[in-house]
């Protein structure tokens, strides 16, 4: 029996797990996934929990109960991957050889990389909201909120879902208007960018939309520590910004298990082939999600779209063919804008988001780069989606895995 | 494709006046380009770009302030101080190479 390990059962992994079970023959190979946490989070949805429209149950489930039938699913931690005596050591010592690895273990926030960080203020005057205690810690705070400095902070990036940190600031601005606080709270986001976004075409939009909603937005603030005693965030060039509540996107890396084993970059990521999803490295090693380096977004529409070109490479790999070069970047991605409305966008490796009408049956059209009820309403259902189509690592109903121009604007 | 006629010597440019092929520099244009950002070079301001230019040679990418930190031993306090408000920006197009980008 030959064996095919995955490493992680969040959103890409699972996904990996669904795919390949079904696609692998059961007579040949052998089937198994590694993650010490026992629960799924649908992680779009920490995003809601702050401002108290999500609480955890609509967020949690048991990661076994997405794991198919025949895949072999270890509850255990992961020291190292020994990529020459092909095998994976586990936390309690166990060791788990692998004809093919399958890398998933995704990213997360590391607080203590920031001066200042992590200590007394840690999620009392500074919070996060990419992990469930945070949001929830979040929504604490927020629920006491009578106005004062708030400030969202973009430490570095790349980030996971890096959309996430302006729907929160705007998903903010709805809030203190509606809490009656919004005259007494000063908003601010600060970024290390030049731009509110990574992408041009999108910065604009959103900026302006900032403009018109009083928040102010901080370019390239590098920071180079916080003063947690005087609540203040100082930047590398020397500007100070002072904050009541700070609501930060700590840097994010790749699990310490990729640094253990030699196999990341400086962040922990896994250089991968951005097409074909094969490891730089070592060809029976392929990344996926938001554990790869790839110039993509670490988003679970991308970890999907992904995950179908994996899955035809794992099949040729084990054929011996030629590697299919089927990723093209492709991320499409609900903006929550606050006040009910959404923003859709849909990009890929070469081609910014464009203005124009998302094709979808049934529900859409959704409208692309533009601010409606309709896009709002499509992020909402897209919970259920996740649970009930994605993880399965069935196609999305109308979205094709490589980004299709069909109903967009030329670009201007 | 634009061109600029920097140290007397004429390079091919994009729209921002980055050099687009590295093999047209010379310390002599990087000591021109620097200028005109109102940097004078020194031998720490040459250690950054010849980081900058044998990683970018190496990895094809540029690196980031983390890298330039990690693998090429500056402290982000000096990098700052070197090429003051965005220092990857000025260091990159001193020394020839790309705008670093922070795609995604």
């Amino acid at each position: 029996m030959k064996q095919l390990v995955m490493l992680g059962a969040g959103t890409a992994g699972t996904m990996m797990a669904n795919h390949l079970a079904r696609r692998l023959d059961e007579r040949e190979w052998a089937l198994t996934i590694v993650d010490e946490h026992s629960t799924h989070y649908y992680q779009p949805g920490f995003l809601f929990i702050p401002f108290g429209s999500y609480d955890e149950k609509d967020v949690s489930r048991p990661k076994a109960a997405f794991i198919p039938k025949g895949v072999r699913y270890l509850q255990e931690g992961i020291d190292r991957i020994d990529p020459e005596g092909r095998e994976v050591i586990l936390g309690a010592g166990g060791r788990l050889p692998y004809d093919i690895l399958i890398i998933a273990t995704g990213t997360k926030i590391v607080p203590g990389e920031t001066e200042g960080m992590l200590g007394d203020a840690w999620r009392r005057d500074i919070f996060d909201f990419y992990t469930i205690e945070g949001a929830v810690a979040l929504r604490e705070r927020l629920s006491r909120w009578e106005g004062g400095r708030l400030i969202v902070h973009l430490n570095e990036m790349p980030v996971k879902c890096p959309v996430a940190p302006l729907e929160f600031t705007l998903l903010a601005e709805a809030f203190c208007t509606k809490r009656g606080v919004r005259d007494r709270t000063e908003i601010r986001y600060l970024s290390p960018l030049s731009e509110p976004f990574t992408k041009h075409n999108c910065a604009v939009v959103l900026g302006d939309m900032l403009d018109r909603k009083r928040i102010d937005f901080v370019a390239d603030f590098q920071c180079e520590r916080i003063d947690a005693e005087r609540r203040k965030l100082v930047s590398y060039d020397g500007r100070e910004i002072e904050y009541d509540l700070l609501a930060t996107i700590p840097t994010n890396m790749g699990d310490a298990c990729i640094a253990r084993s030699g196999l990341g970059d400086d962040l922990n990521f896994v250089p991968t082939h951005k097409h074909t999803l094969q490891s730089k490295e070592h060809d029976n090693i392929f990344a996926v999600g938001d554990a790869t380096d790839l110039p993509s977004s670490k988003a679970g529409s991308v970890a999907h779209f992904q995950a179908e070109t994996l899955a035809e490479n794992i099949e040729r790999f084990i054929e011996g063919k030629e590697l299919l070069d089927g990723f093209d970047g492709h991320a499409n991605c609900f903006i929550e804008s606050g006040h009910g409305k959404a923003f859709l966008i849909d990009f890929n490796y070469d081609v910014e988001p464009l203005e124009g009408s998302f094709p979808m049956p049934v529900i859409g059209p959704f409208k692309l780069l533009k601010q409606t009820r309709l896009n709002h309403l499509g992020k909402l259902a897209f919970r259920w989606m996740y649970w009930n189509v994605l993880l399965k690592g069935i196609p999305m109903p109308g979205v094709s895995s490589n980004m299709s121009m069909a109903g967009k604007k030329a670009a201007r | 494709m634009p061109t600029a006629e920097i140290a007397g010597v004429t390079v091919d440019v994009n729209e921002e006046g980055y050099m687009t092929d590295p093999a047209q520099w010379t310390r002599a244009i990087g000591e021109a380009i620097a200028a005109e950002l109102g940097i004078t070079m020194t031998d720490a301001h040459w250690a950054v770009i010849e980081f900058l230019q044998k990683d970018y040679a190496e990895k094809g990418v540029m690196p980031t302030i983390r890298r330039v930190k990690n693998a090429g031993g500056i402290p982000t306090k000096e990098l700052y101080a070197l090429f003051p408000d965005g220092p990857l920006k000025k260091a990159s197009k001193i020394a020839g190479l790309p705008k670093p980008s922070s795609c995604i």
